[in-house]
This record gives structure tokens, sequence and C-alpha cells, in this order.
């Protein structure tokens, strides 16, 4: 194969598995703030403690990887609740200022216990045989574990879309992001299906952190440091939209490994470039309402 | 008199009076606006040996008293502040590495110039934007002039910094001493400077149409107010206080690195400010000093407890004293005066 495909298909697939990264951690928080308006930069702690409980299932108790992927989802789904109904729920009519506030303060008490303690050193998690080395597709040879994010984020992507557009449930979600006042008003329970969607997309941000140890490493910061992503594919997909969280994620996460691969020493230049970009263009997003 | 007595006028001139009279009244000055600036001076003669780290305290009180203008007067509310502050400092740094120019009070003048001028151009684009979008464009464009600078380390020394940084003497005669008191009386004449400025303009009829395009912009555009004029103009005069701040740093420093850019300066210094209190000009001199105090203090006990301690105390602040320290002492006394009363 000649070199240039063979950079480019390497950028491809890596910035694939990257946004399936991204989009499993964001999904949850484009809804949180599409339909309650609410900043949530403790979302981001949410990701780290699920991949802290990974760390802890697999090293300290001995479960499998994929078994502790899924208590790592529901055991933070199930705590975010306490979150929500004790703190959040508190702060809704508040401004954007005093939610920033308060959840930045939950990330920085996050951080802080997660180093207290793990320690400040990036951890790893042990894979199964399954998992690792590299898997051969026909023409070529990509890291198994790559493979298994974009299999796993496809499947979830499908999963989401059948929920959100096919169920009653997701008929619900998509009646309050749109206006919240006339669905309450038809008889919808907007504060109990917030409840649910926080649940599950703080679930789903947990799944994201145990699945980007091996990806992207896991230390204390990471609950700020990616955080900033998080938004930004937030941002660029427009609130509380399936669709743009999606096609934000695979736009950023293949431009961002573009960058890296080509460009080493620019870093994160063009996710932040893109960003503005898009959003100097399109203030509300890819899908997201004027 | 209070501001609802203006309105209560029934003659058009009438009211146009008793506004500027109540505009003077607010810009009186009172006696306990001395306090803060005799703390600083006895600060000065009780602990001569903490001066380098009292320079930190009013390099910062700067930096959040510039961020109060934007987010305590205008309601902007931004994630990327911080970039302001880092051209400051690259402006001085850059200056006296590269080209020589190590002349310090011009060297802030030049920052000003540097950082109003980036302040302005962005402000233009960016303050059209509101919400999470305005938050990400700020956010992203601290980052991207981090990046910048990172990409052309060969100039700007990248994340190992421009070290080493000599300045001239103060006015030619009073130079840097080991203890940094010269540069300690330096910033704190350079913030009482800045300080009576943004006191002008906070009282001014500008300051109040501010004030009005935070509590509600459709009323502003309503009344014809130029909404975005204003906004860019207080975000350019704010980018250009946060550039001399960030100059005063690299020169009380003598050293500069591209961290000055990190997302965790622009929310040290709004943590800062929400602590103090938002909106009332002496906010940024309490929330900076008291953080810089307790960090200086718990971090060397234990870094990770000063990060829990900090969370816990911005929590606490939005659920129970959302006016910050100063709000709390207000809302003390007025309990205290109200008990007295009947």
């Amino acid at each position: 194969m000649p070199q240039v495909v063979n950079i480019a298909v390497s950028i491809l697939f890596d910035g694939l598995a990257y946004a399936m990264f991204l989009f499993i951690t964001s999904v949850g928080l484009s809804v949180t703030m599409g339909l309650m308006g609410f900043v949530n930069l403790a979302h981001g702690a949410f990701a780290m403690a699920g991949g802290y409980i990974v760390v802890t299932l697999t090293r300290t108790l001995g479960f499998g990887f994929v078994t502790s992927l899924v208590v790592a989802a529901v055991a933070v789904g199930a705590a975010s609740v306490v979150f929500e109904r004790g703190l959040y729920r508190r702060l809704y009519k508040s401004t954007d200022l005093e939610q920033v506030l308060l959840t930045i303060g939950l990330a920085f008490m996050a951080i802080a216990t997660a180093t207290y303690f793990y320690g400040p050193i990036p951890r790893s998690v042990p894979l199964p045989d399954w998992l690792q080395g590299d898997v051969n597709l026909g023409f070529r040879y990509f890291p198994t574990y790559r493979a298994f994010l974009i299999v796993l984020g496809a499947a979830l992507i499908a999963v989401l879309w059948y929920a959100f557009e096919r169920t009653n449930i997701g008929a619900k979600v998509r009646a309050a992001v749109d206006n919240r006042r006339m669905a309450e008003s038809v008889g919808i329970n907007v504060d109990r299906l917030f409840t649910l969607t926080f649940a599950v997309g703080s679930g789903l941000a947990a799944l994201g952190g145990g699945l980007a140890i091996q990806l992207l490493g896991l230390s204390p910061s990471f609950a700020v440091l990616y955080l900033v992503l998080f938004l930004i594919v937030v941002a660029v997909g427009g609130l509380g939209s399936l669709k743009g969280t999606l096609l934000a994620a695979l736009v950023l996460g293949v431009f961002d490994t573009a960058g890296k691969y080509l460009l080493a020493d620019a870093g994160g230049f063009f996710v932040y470039a893109v960003t503005v970009v898009v959003l100097l263009i399109k203030p509300a997003g890819f899908y997201g309402r004027e | 008199m209070a501001a609802s007595d203006i309105m209560s006028a029934t003659d058009p001139g009438q009211v146009r009076e008793r506004a500027a009279e109540y505009l003077l009244k607010r810009h009186r000055f009172r006696l306990a606006e001395c306090l803060p600036w005799l703390l600083a001076i006895a600060v000065f003669f009780v602990f001569p040996d903490r001066m380098t780290f009292g320079s930190q305290v009013l390099v910062l009180v700067m930096f959040a008293l510039s961020l109060d203008l934007i987010l305590g007067y205008a309601g902007i509310v931004t994630l990327g502040h911080a970039a302001f502050f880092g051209i400051g400092a690259y402006t001085v740094g850059l200056a006296a590495a590269r080209l020589q120019w190590t002349e310090p009070i011009s060297g802030l003048f030049a920052a000003a110039i540097v950082a109003g001028f980036v302040g302005f151009i962005t402000g233009w684009f960016l303050l059209r934007y509101r919400g999470l979008t305005l938050l990400m464009l700020t956010l992203a464009t601290a980052i991207l002039l981090q990046e910048t600078g990172n990409l052309r380390s060969d100039i700007s020394g990248g994340y190992d910094g421009l070290p080493g940084l000599a300045f001239k003497p103060l006015l030619g005669v009073f130079d840097y001493d080991l203890y940094g008191h010269t540069y300690y009386l330096y910033a704190l004449a350079a913030l009482a400077v800045v300080f009576y400025f943004v006191r002008r303009i906070v009282y001014s009829p500008f300051g109040q149409a501010l004030t009005g395009i935070r509590e509600n912009v459709r009323r502003m555009h309503a009344i014809g107010s130029p909404v975005h004029r204003r906004l860019v103009t207080v975000y350019t005069i704010a980018a250009a206080i946060a550039g001399v701040a960030g100059a005063l740093f690299t020169q009380t420093n003598a050293y500069v690195t591209l961290t000055v850019f990190d997302f965790d300066n622009s929310a040290k210094v709004m943590v800062m400010l929400i602590l103090g209190g938002t909106g009332r000009l002496y906010g940024a001199f309490v929330g900076a000093a008291v953080y810089m105090v307790l960090e200086d203090y718990f971090s060397k006990l234990s870094p990770t407890f000063w990060q829990f301690g900090i969370g816990l105390v911005l929590v606490l602040t939005v659920l129970f004293a959302r006016r910050g320290v100063l709000g709390l002492f207000e809302s003390a006394g007025q309990y205290l005066t109200e008990r007295k009363k009947p």
C-alpha cells in the first residue's frame, strides 16, 4: 500500500476510535445541557470516577475488564442521581455562573479525592487477551482495542438512536429539549425524565472513562483535562442533539488525530481552531436551535 | 437616596438631575476605602521578608479587578481571561528577552496596548455570542494562544519559558532587590493607578449602562443603548488591565512560561473574584488576598487537602453565600442594624 494511503487509513481508524470515546462520554452532557440548560462541569469527574472504579475492580478485586465497565457505569449512574436530587436540582433556575462554580467545585473535590486514594501517577488496567495485539482486517492490521472501541461505539449509537427516536421516553426527551414548558403542560414529568437521562448520561460518561484508561491514560487531572473536549463536542454539536454530538465527535476526533499525526508540535491546535470556526459560523452548533 | 427615587420624579429634567446626583453620591470617597491600602502598606513593614509573595497577591488583585469589570459589572461570563494576562506577560517577556527592551514602566504600557488590542479584536467577534458558546469561544481563544506559543517555541521558549529576565532599575534609580521590596511598592503603585481608573469607570454613566446590560439586556436594547459597542469597550479595557497584571507578573518573577495561558489560571482568578464578591470593586482585594494566603498555608500542609478545600468552599459559596465574603459581612451588618432598630 502506498505510504499516503496508509497514513490516511491510520488517521481515519484512530480518529474514529477516538471519536467513539468522545461520543460515549459527551452524549450525556449534551442531553443534560439541552434539557435543563445546566452547565455541568463535573461531567468529567463522573467519567474519571468510572475509570477509577474499573481500576479498582480489575486490579484489586480481580473482576474481568468488561464486567468492570458495566459495574462502573451502573454504579456511577446510580450515584449521580444523589447529586442531581441533592445539589443540582437547587440550581436549575440559577445563572450560568453559579452552575459553573458549583460543578467546578465538585470537580476539584473529585480530583482531590482521587489523588488521595490513587496518587497522582497515571494508572493502567489489565486487558483480557482478546483485546490485546492487532487484528487483521484483510488488507492490513489494526490495534484490537481500537477496533473494539469502534464496534462498541457503533452498537451504543444504534441503541441510543433507537431509544431516542423510536421509544416513548425518547419522544418525551425530544419534546422536552424542544420546548420544555410546552412538554410540561401536556403532562410530561420533565423533572423525573431529567433524573433518568442524567443517570444514563453519567453512566455512559463512566463507561467512557473506563474505556479511556487504555486509550489516553487515567490520572486525577482527567476530570478537568478532558472536560474541555467534552464541552467542545457538546457546543459544536448543538445542545441536546444526538445527531449533532455524533457529528461533532467525528469531526473533532478525526481532526485531532490528523493534527497529532501530521504536525506533532501543534498538539491541540486543530481541535480549537475547528471549534472557533464552527462556532463563529454556527453559534448554536451543527444541530442546535438558534 | 436610592436608585428607585430617580424614577419617581415626574419632570424629565428632574430625572436627569437626580440621576447625576445619585452617581456623584456613589462616587464620593468613603473613609473605609483607605483600609485595604493602609493594610497593604502595613504588610510592607510587618512582613518585610514576604514581599515576593506580597507582590504576587497584588498582581492577582489587579487581575481579579479586571475580571470584575466584565464579569461583575457587565455580566460577561468568560473562561479565557488568562489569555490577556498571558499576552501582557509575554509582551514584556519577549520585549526583554528578544528586543532588549527592559525599561519596566514603558513595558506596562506596551502590555496594556497589546492586550487591549487583542481584547478589542476578539471581543468584537465573540461578544455577539452568549451562554455555552461564549464560554467555549473564550476558552478556545486562550488555548489557541497557548498552542501558538508552543508552536513557535523558538521565539516563546515554549513550556520551558523565558527564564532569567533582567529589567532596568525603576525610573532609572530604584534597582531590583533580592527581597522584592522595590517591586512590592511598584506593584502597589500600579494597582492604585489602575484601581482609580476602574473606580471612575464603574461609577460613570458608562458603568451604569454596563450594569443595565447585566441586569436586562433586552431592555437596554429597547432604550437604544449601543449594547455591543459598550461590551466591546469594557472588554478591551479589562483586557488591557489584565495585560498590565500579566506584565507585572513577569517583571516581579523575572520569569514567564506558557502556563500563564492555562485554563487553571482563568478558573483561579474567577474563583478569587467569586470568593471576594463580584461587582463590588473591593471583592477582588478580599478574594485574591484570602485565596492566596489560604493557598500558601494549606498547600504547604497538603496540596490534595487544599484542592478539596477550595472545591468545598466553592460549593458552599454557591449554596449559601452567593455574594461572596464581602456579601456575608454586608448581610451580617444589615442583620445587626435591623436588630438594633426596634
